[in-house]
């Protein structure tokens, strides 16, 4: 069976004046993958990311996400979701309130948040806390609320940067099993991430360096290939050597 | 002597109690890890060793000293780096470091044996404001300045929070090094995984300490049989090994989900039993725990 590609990055160049951010990438996402970006501070990740939420034009390559080439950033948004590590809900709205201004944003109406609302408050066992203010939740509760307000609206594809950084592991394993959840229901997951344990869960990652893209595979493959018994391991051994010289 | 000593340490903010009767000791030249995730109680714990807040309840000294009343001597004692990059972004590389050196009576020529090795990696850039420099670097740099009066002891922060995977290798490779010219080092982390680069680690979560002790014999501590069950389909895996009669945890850790079994359950039977489940090619292996598996075993018993 021929897996669907959600993304299609085709010898994406990125140049800011003489400085080359992303050199040549070429790589596809199918749908319901679990998909994870890793690089150093600088690498050029955060470039590559922008482009693909539509948020920055590649200068030169072919660039499709959700089957929207990137010359149309706008259709792009609306197709997308996103979650970051650091910010992700208004503290001083309720969670309900959050639902709703998220839902708004993305263009569902009234009729279709509160029904859908109910669901999600009962899925995450969250129904006392509808009108809960998110500065006095916990922060586990918070950032499992985050990942389900990031996916409302039915994004085909999901970013979550450093999704479980930080958080205890109770929480990490609860929030991993929403992500593999929702891939299962065929939205295709975005992790990037410094952490390389939050590598071992993705189904394929890359690793970029120096505005390239150096190794592609599962984590099992890439530990075999690189004789590494972890990924963070082999992240070290892959990008360490052009570290130094440079 | 202990280079720390605390006794029932509690801290309050209004009615939240951050650190919550906390005890442990630490001896001259180790290398100490506090492992837990955010709002554990971490900073607000190294700030009370730092002399820099005062807490509601408990004693703790440092190398016999008072943090509450002797602080003043202390301080000097003390080299501390706070979670946030608290340097001056519009100093120079240079100047940050001049400047800390100075305000502790001391100069960069008189320790630079000390930072040599780590500030030799930021120095080709000392002339650029540290706003300016990259996360690996900034770190550096606060490691730097935050030893550059020759501290007896460092009390670092979740200093290698939000940084890549190569300069975290190499934070740990200097704090190594650190370690042998004597220096005794309480580092925070939420990751797990650098817990095995500590001499000994508490476990803290909640305001509390679960388990303090070396890392291996907290691995040791895991009183069962834990098994690492893969296949390429992990929510269906999940969920199977979830519904079996066999299993007691199914967790998913990485590329592979962690198993705990009844006793009377034998291993073979889960690839038998998931195969009948629908996925084939399962494997099964009895594994060393790791420090979040004795972590997430902890936090259950405490719920």
């Amino acid at each position: 069976m021929e897996k669907e590609k959600v993304i299609e990055v085709q010898d994406l160049v990125k140049n800011f004046g003489t400085f080359v951010a992303n050199d040549h990438l070429t790589f596809d996402v199918y749908r319901g993958e679990i998909f994870g970006f890793l690089g150093a501070n600088g690498a050029g990740k955060t470039t590559a990311i922008r482009i693909l939420c539509g948020l920055s034009r590649p200068t030169s390559g072919s660039v499709r996400v959700a089957g929207i080439d990137a010359s149309r950033p706008e259709e792009i948004k609306k197709r997308i979701g996103y979650m970051s590590q650091r910010f992700s809900l208004y503290e001083d709205l309720t969670v309900t309130e959050n639902i709703e201004l998220y839902g708004g944003i993305y263009g569902m109406t009234m009729k279709e948040i509160r029904p859908r609302t109910e669901m999600l408050l009962k899925r995450l066992s969250f129904t006392e806390y509808g009108d809960t203010l998110i500065k006095s939740l916990p922060l586990g509760l918070r950032q499992k609320l985050a990942f389900a307000v990031a996916v409302f609206h039915d994004p085909e594809i999901v970013f979550l940067d450093e999704p479980t950084s930080g958080v205890d592991p109770i929480t990490r394993r609860q929030f991993w099993e929403m992500i593999y959840e929702t891939a299962s229901q065929g939205i295709t997951v975005f992790v990037t991430t410094h952490y390389m344990d939050e590598a071992e869960y993705c189904d394929r990652v890359t690793i970029m360096n120096e505005g390239r893209i150096v190794a592609l595979d599962t984590p099992a493959n890439l530990r075999s290939k690189y004789g590494t018994t972890s990924v963070e391991e082999l992240f070290v051994k892959i990008t360490r050597p052009q570290k130094e010289k440079a | 002597m202990a280079a720390i000593e605390a006794n029932s340490i509690t801290h309050r903010y209004g009615t939240v109690t951050a650190v919550d009767d906390i005890s442990f000791a630490v001896s001259e030249g180790e290398l100490f890890g506090f492992i837990g995730p955010d709002g554990a109680g971490k900073s607000t714990l190294f700030r009370i060793a730092a002399t820099l807040i005062v807490p509601s309840g408990g004693r703790m000294t440092l190398f016999g000293l008072n943090v509450v009343s002797d602080f003043r001597r202390l301080r000097s004692q003390i080299g501390y780096m706070p979670g946030r990059f608290s340097l001056y972004s519009d100093l120079t590389v240079e100047e940050n470091l001049n400047f800390y050196a100075t305000i502790f009576g001391t100069t960069i020529h008189e320790n630079y044996h000390l930072i040599e090795p780590i500030y030799k990696q930021i120095e080709p850039f000392r002339k650029r404001q540290a706003g300016r420099l990259s996360g690996g670097m900034k770190q550096k740099l606060a490691l730097s300045c935050a030893l550059i009066h020759k501290p007896r002891i460092l009390i670092l922060d979740e200093p290698t929070t939000g940084v890549d995977a190569v300069s975290r290798t190499e934070f740990w490779e200097m704090l190594s090094r650190l370690k042998d010219e004597g220096i005794t080092m309480i580092v925070s982390t939420p990751y797990m995984d650098e817990a095995l680069r500590c001499d000994r680690i508490a476990l803290i979560q909640k305001g509390r300490i679960m388990g303090i002790d070396t890392p291996e014999k907290i691995r040791k501590s895991y009183d069962q049989k834990l098994y690492a069950v893969t296949h390429p389909e992990k929510y269906k895996l999940l969920l199977a090994l979830r519904s079996m009669p066999q299993t007691v945890c199914s967790e998913p850790f990485g590329d592979s989900m962690h198993v705990t079994l009844k006793p009377s359950a034998d291993p073979d039977d889960l690839v038998s039993g998931l195969s009948a489940a629908g996925l084939d090619g399962v494997t099964v292996e009895e594994i060393i725990p790791g420090i979040e598996d004795v972590f997430l075993e902890l936090m259950k018993k405490e719920q």
